[in-house]
């Protein structure tokens, strides 16, 4: 559906009522929600906690299981607060590429607003896990932390590291489509299907990308301190060297 | 030269320049962070799983700088502000 002089799936318009206009790119996102929610509805309908559980549930155990291990390695807490924000990132971005195999489908996270909403998810999913784990006090706190001197540099490194992430996944899949576009027009058909491989492989990639720095991101803003714990637990006589 | 080959001209010679350039840097780091990580691994195999995400999280990082890179150079060819105002003013 989109042409070579298209950069984005933003100016492909499917319908439009007067001002409002209805593009490729919302209703390829609302196509990946509605998988996503089909699929989840359909798998989880009886679930068994027995031996024998269903090929579906087996699958989506496996995916949860998985994300919860790379949280709970990451953040050195318990998962269950992170899951259903970093799962959600993690499961759309994936979906929403690998999709793109199909005829007429154009990722949505090819498109610049897409990748921009998720990073800006991100940047307001850091203060709020942050604060709620530590207080704002001690959030705040964390900006001066070097020294007060660095408080401009760690805001503009907030603002710039969203930045990166929008553009890092917009950059890989536009360069992915337009580069399989460029060479649909120039070599014969089969050329293509190694880059359109590589494609899928960058796509998988940049979801786990995605996710694990925005995992990385909140983790580091709401560092639950350890070391103090460990001070007041201390009973007995460090060992000494003999 | 009018305004339409000027503005061609520079648009396609620095679109071409900047993904010449820009990828020079990020694919010497990148081989360097894959080296390192390789000796990493050979040193201690059964940390596998942390360096090879580590790995893979710093190489996304590194690949940033080409990836802006990129997207200047297909902002330069296919949705070039100075190029369709020049078309416009000469096709109007």
């Amino acid at each position: 559906m989109m042409g070579i002089k298209d950069i984005s799936p933003d100016h492909v318009v499917l319908w439009q009522w007067g001002d409002l206009r209805l593009n490729l790119t919302i209703a390829s996102t609302w196509f990946v929600m509605g998988l996503l929610v089909l699929g989840s509805w359909l798998a989880t309908r009886n679930l068994s906690s027995g031996r024998k559980v269903s090929r579906w549930q087996n699958f989506l155990e496996i995916i949860v299981s998985g994300i919860n291990r790379q949280i709970r390695e990451i953040s050195q807490q318990t998962p269950e607060p992170y899951l259903p924000f970093i799962g959600t990132l993690f499961l759309f971005i994936a979906i929403s590429n690998t999709l793109s195999i199909i005829p007429g489908f154009d990722a949505p996270t090819g498109s610049l607003s897409t990748t921009t909403a998720l990073a800006i998810c991100v940047f307001f999913a850091v203060p709020i896990y942050g604060i709620a784990n530590i207080g704002l006090a001690a959030y705040l706190r964390q900006y001066l932390k070097p020294t007060p001197f660095m408080l401009p540099f760690n805001v503009i490194g907030e603002l710039s590291r969203t930045l990166a992430l929008a553009v890092r996944l917009f950059g890989n899949m536009m360069s992915g489509t337009k580069i399989v576009a460029i060479l649909l027009a120039i070599v014969p058909f089969f050329v293509s299907i190694p880059i359109m491989a590589l494609g899928l492989l960058t796509g998988l990639i940049q979801a786990y990308i995605f996710a694990i720095l925005a995992m990385v991101y909140i983790a580091s803003a709401s560092q639950v301190q350890p070391a103090e714990h460990d001070e007041q637990n201390v009973t007995t006589a460090p060992p000494t060297i003999q | 030269m009018d305004n339409i080959g000027l503005i061609g001209m520079a648009s396609i010679i620095t679109a071409g320049i900047t993904i010449g350039i820009g990828s020079v840097g990020p694919a010497l780091g990148e081989g360097r962070a894959l080296a390192q990580a390789l000796s990493a691994l050979a040193q201690q195999p059964d940390e596998k799983n942390t360096i090879t995400r580590t790995l893979f999280v710093g190489l996304a990082m590194v690949e940033s700088t080409a990836i802006y890179c990129f997207v200047v150079s297909m902002i330069l060819i296919f949705a070039n502000p100075f190029w369709d105002y020049v078309l416009s003013q000469a096709g109007g």
